[in-house]
């Protein structure tokens, strides 16, 4: 028996693991949304004067708008005006200098994560920028980053330090008007991470950040923007979990990233949010936008994500191919269980010529949940030679779960290729029996079969990824099995 | 011209007309008015929705009256020579001319025992059993099926009797004639359990004639039946033509239904099946060759409601000039309609840099015990293939010809009945260029 196979059957049967609440002392804005709450945001965190119009502009455009409703989910109604838009940890004031300076509480929560600081910078390779709740509170191997000449750090800090940067990129793959939730997430977000590489530089290690939800009933409005300058190289991660709660909370993050000439930028992603309990109560409504634009020629673009958490998930991170012989990938696999909802997919969006992209997207529906990918395939008129390949398969497991594939294709260009298949079935009796002859049992064997289904994306994450990817979709899928 | 048209247009919107058939009986003026409710409270359909993204039909309402015309039309004078050929071929001939049933054209022949055919219209007007099943509205689709429904003039009723097997097909011809008609056809075809028939829906149209086809058929088939639909659809290249063909399936029935896309400005087909019962079979084919500026819209629809049930479908485009193919096929497995067996796929072949494709296989499972899979691809003929025959001395284009040929003899090859396989291959090679060629060595 594989490694694997056993990790993910000791988690099967856990309850959510990270769920405990860390009592912070935290600085949060009374609830609701106006443009005093945006002005104080902007004011607490210091902003130069474009960003406060810039949040403003986005704000009134978002008073513009309605909900989008398109989407294969279900939910309450989300009211805007009863969620607290801001909230900061509060000790240390001026920001803390090193480990020591930080609230022990907050360390303990980290090491709870699994993700101790202390030995986290000993540790090879990664270096974290932690976030919880809005304010970035500890950065680590930023020295070293900075020898090559590498910004990576907190959005609020970029904003001071390296403003000229912030207002040439910020909105440029995402602008404000994008859609309701990017909108919003203009007006009102808090912090993220930021990431330039200088040209010529490939970052050494792998950049990475969690996110995580803690303070009750405040909505998360992360923002990351990520550029890579011409011939540079970066490895993204992003990891997420969240403690356990009955309220839903609403999460709507925004992710631009910019990659010039012969750039290449790998994001990826582990979402381990709250779900939500077995009786689909609580959880987490994510609703991101996520955008790269591959600008200049021969730059790429990867996406691969493994998504386990979120009472529901919409998210599309799209990769818009401008620059000639770009590339765009997405690696995906997005599991459901329980009541989870998941309606997710990707654009491709073939401008420039030679054009390349792959879509390669597992779907895994277990329990009432329901799994919907939806993509686009866009070849404009003069994306000569544009080639796409596109797989999206669907394992169902459990007879009350559904999996539903959307796929939109428009090709305007005689010379495009494009390619589309999916598939969707449950795990055969004949693969069930193969296994179970051979003596190993049931719920074993459909541990196996879905480490399988989704081998091809586990290898396009970085090593330390694919272990966590692995562990949570075994707990994920704890009680469907067998 | 104009103010003409606009009057048209009114009196579709106000009121629906006192001439058409049943407007006596009480029970069909009441589907009619209610059919009419429903779609004045919508109006035609925008891009702006799901279904209608790719498709602008406002143009339709702006372009061509609603109104149906009030008396049949004299037949033009092509159209005489036409059906004559066709009775030759065809023993069960129904010739419909804007609408409306055309008695001198037709010749439905000496039908089996059990078997009926006869024209809506009559129907409608008397007090036949079958009258009630003709207006069902539950086969309203899309909108325009409820303008179908209020303003239907004639179509044909085609119903067999259990066990009855039809050997020819039945061929309705459908002509239109005359600058800015608009036509409604109504069908209804009932197979009776272990009944077999097949039947030819042929839109035929002149070249440079501007008109609006809005045409419904409903299929139903009993435990066991079987029916292969064949529609060829070869109207004038500045007609606008909204069709819908919905079947309902019982166990063990099988529907084949083939859609050939030749002629027309802007088309859009609805093709739908329920397979209500377990062990169905149901496949859908289509054939869109396109040019010039057309715009050919397929949307198919697959509903497992049962048990082991199996659907196949298979759907190719090639697209010359500055047309617009657009296929949206949607497979959904409902609860319960396990050991369900799916398979849809699109294919379409891009020869312009002007022409565009719009496509979406679409998959809804909420079973789990099912084999269900999909692809679609747009592409150029692969070079390899035109290599093969050019080192072989076939000159390019009609290496070129021949390839695209083979390309849609894939779906023509598929048409039951070989009188329409014939006729519609010959159309097909009539649009290549080289055609004449490759008929000489087929």
């Amino acid at each position: 028996m594989s490694t694997a196979t056993r990790q993910l059957d000791e988690l099967i049967g856990r309850e959510y693991r990270h769920g405990f609440v860390t009592t912070l002392e935290t600085d949060t804005v009374p609830r609701g949304l106006n443009e005093e709450v945006i002005r104080m945001i902007s004011a607490r965190k210091h902003e130069p004067h474009f960003m406060l119009e810039w949040r403003l502009k986005a704000f009134r455009h978002w008073f513009t708008m309605r909900e989008p409703q398109w989407a294969n989910i279900h939910h309450p109604p989300i009211d805007y005006q009863n969620i607290s838009y801001y909230s900061a940890p509060r000790s240390g004031k001026d920001g803390p200098r090193s480990l020591s300076d930080l609230d022990p509480e907050l360390l303990r929560t980290y090491e709870k994560l699994g993700i101790p600081l202390k030995e986290q910078e000993v540790l090879a390779g990664v270096a974290v920028d932690a976030v919880f709740d809005s304010v970035s509170v500890a950065t680590t191997f930023k020295e070293k980053l900075a020898e090559l000449g590498i910004i990576f750090c907190p959005f609020s800090e970029a904003v001071q330090k390296h403003p000229e940067l912030v207002q040439q990129y910020l909105g440029s793959v995402v602008p404000y008007t994008d859609n309701f939730f990017a909108t919003l997430n203009s007006a009102v977000f808090s912090d993220g991470s930021f990431c330039y590489i200088p040209p010529g530089v490939r970052c050494p290690m792998e950049l990475s950040t969690y996110f995580r939800i803690n303070e009750r009933n405040t909505g998360q409005f992360e923002r990351t923007l990520i550029i890579a300058d011409k011939g540079a190289y970066v490895s993204y991660l992003e990891g997420c979990t969240a403690p356990m709660r009955d309220e839903n909370q609403l999460h709507a993050a925004v992710v631009e990233l910019v990659a010039l000439e012969d750039a290449q930028i790998k994001y990826a992603t582990v979402q381990n949010w709250y779900p939500g309990d077995k009786e689909g109560k609580g959880g987490i409504y994510n609703f991101v936008t996520k955008r790269g634009e591959c600008r200049g020629a021969n730059s790429h673009i990867s996406w691969t994500r493994v998504e386990t958490g979120s009472a529901i998930t919409w998210k599309y991170p799209s990769v818009v191919l401008l620059g000639d012989n770009s590339v765009g990938e997405f690696y995906s696999v997005a599991l459901t269980n329980h009541h989870q909802q998941a309606d997710t997919g990707t654009k491709m969006t073939h401008v420039g010529r030679n054009t390349r992209s792959t879509v390669l997207s597992k779907g895994i529906s277990a329990g009432y949940g329901q799994n919907t990918y939806r993509g686009l395939i866009k070849v404009l008129p003069g994306a000569e030679n544009a080639r796409n390949y596109t797989q999206c398969d669907s394992l169902l497991l459990g007879e009350q779960c559904g999996a539903h594939t959307m796929p939109y294709i428009e090709v305007r260009n005689p010379t495009a290729q494009v390619e589309h298949e999916a598939s969707t079935s449950r795990i055969g009796e004949d693969q069930l029996f193969y296994c179970t002859q051979r003596g190993i049992a049931p719920e074993e064997a459909v541990s196996m079969i879905v480490s399988g289904f989704c081998k091809a994306v586990f290898q396009n994450l970085p090593m330390e990824f694919a272990v966590e990817a692995q562990k949570l979709l075994g707990v994920s899928l704890e009680g469907s099995t067998g | 011209m104009n103010i003409q048209l606009e009057s048209w247009e009114h009196m579709a919107l106000e009121q629906i007309p006192q001439f058409l058939a049943g407007s006596g009986v009480p029970w069909v003026s009441q589907a009619r008015q209610s059919a009419f409710e429903r779609y004045k409270a919508h109006g035609l359909p925008t891009r702006r929705e799901e279904e209608w993204k790719y498709t602008d039909v406002t143009q339709i309402g702006k372009r061509a009256s609603l109104a149906p015309d009030s008396i049949p039309p004299d037949p033009p004078s092509e159209a005489a020579l036409f059906s004559w050929a066709l009775a030759q071929e065809h023993p069960h001939l129904m010739v419909f001319v804007n609408g409306y049933y055309s008695d001198g054209l037709s010749a439905i022949g000496e039908m089996p025992d059990g078997a009926r055919l006869e024209s809506l219209a009559e129907l409608l007007d008397g007090t036949a059993e079958l009258s009630s099943e003709s207006l069902d509205a539950s086969h309203e689709h899309t909108i325009f099926g409820a303008l179908n429904t209020a303003l239907a003039t004639d179509g044909a009723v085609l119903h067999l009797a259990a066990g009855t097997v039809l050997q020819d097909p039945v061929y309705l011809l459908f002509i239109a004639s005359g600058h800015g008609t608009a036509i409604y056809p109504r069908n209804l075809i009932v197979v009776g359990e272990g009944a077999r028939a097949t039947v030819i829906e042929h839109y035929f149209g002149m070249i440079d004639a501007h008109h609006f086809t809005d045409t419904l058929t409903q299929i139903k088939l009993a435990a066991g039946a079987e029916l292969q639909h064949c529609k060829l659809l070869q109207e004038g290249n500045a007609s606008f033509h909204v069709a819908g063909i919905h079947a309902e399936q019982a166990a063990h029935s099988r529907f084949g239904s083939q859609s050939f896309a030749l002629g027309s400005r802007l088309a859009r087909n609805d093709i739908t099946s329920r397979l209500n019962g377990p062990e169905c079979q149901c496949e859908f084919d289509g054939l869109y060759l396109l040019d010039g500026k057309q715009h050919v819209d397929h949307h198919t629809r697959i509903d497992h409601l049962a048990p082991s049930c199996t659907s196949r479908e298979y759907y190719r485009g090639i697209l010359d000039g500055e047309s617009h193919g657009v296929f949206n096929g949607k497979v959904i497995v409902h609860p319960h309609a396990i050991k369900t067996d799916a398979h849809q796929s699109n294919r379409n072949l891009l020869l312009s840099r002007e022409a565009e494709v719009d496509t979406k296989p679409q998959l809804e499972i909420f079973a789990d015990d099912v084999r269900c899979t999909h692809g679609a691809t747009v592409g150029q003929l692969d070079d390899d293939s035109l290599f093969y025959l050019r080192s072989r001395g076939i000159d390019a284009d009609s290496a070129h010809s021949l390839l695209l040929y083979g390309f849609a003899n894939d779906i023509i090859a598929r048409v039951a009945d070989p009188g329409m396989r014939t006729r519609i291959e010959h159309l097909v090679l009539d649009r290549l260029p080289q055609g004449e060629q490759i008929k000489e060595l087929l």
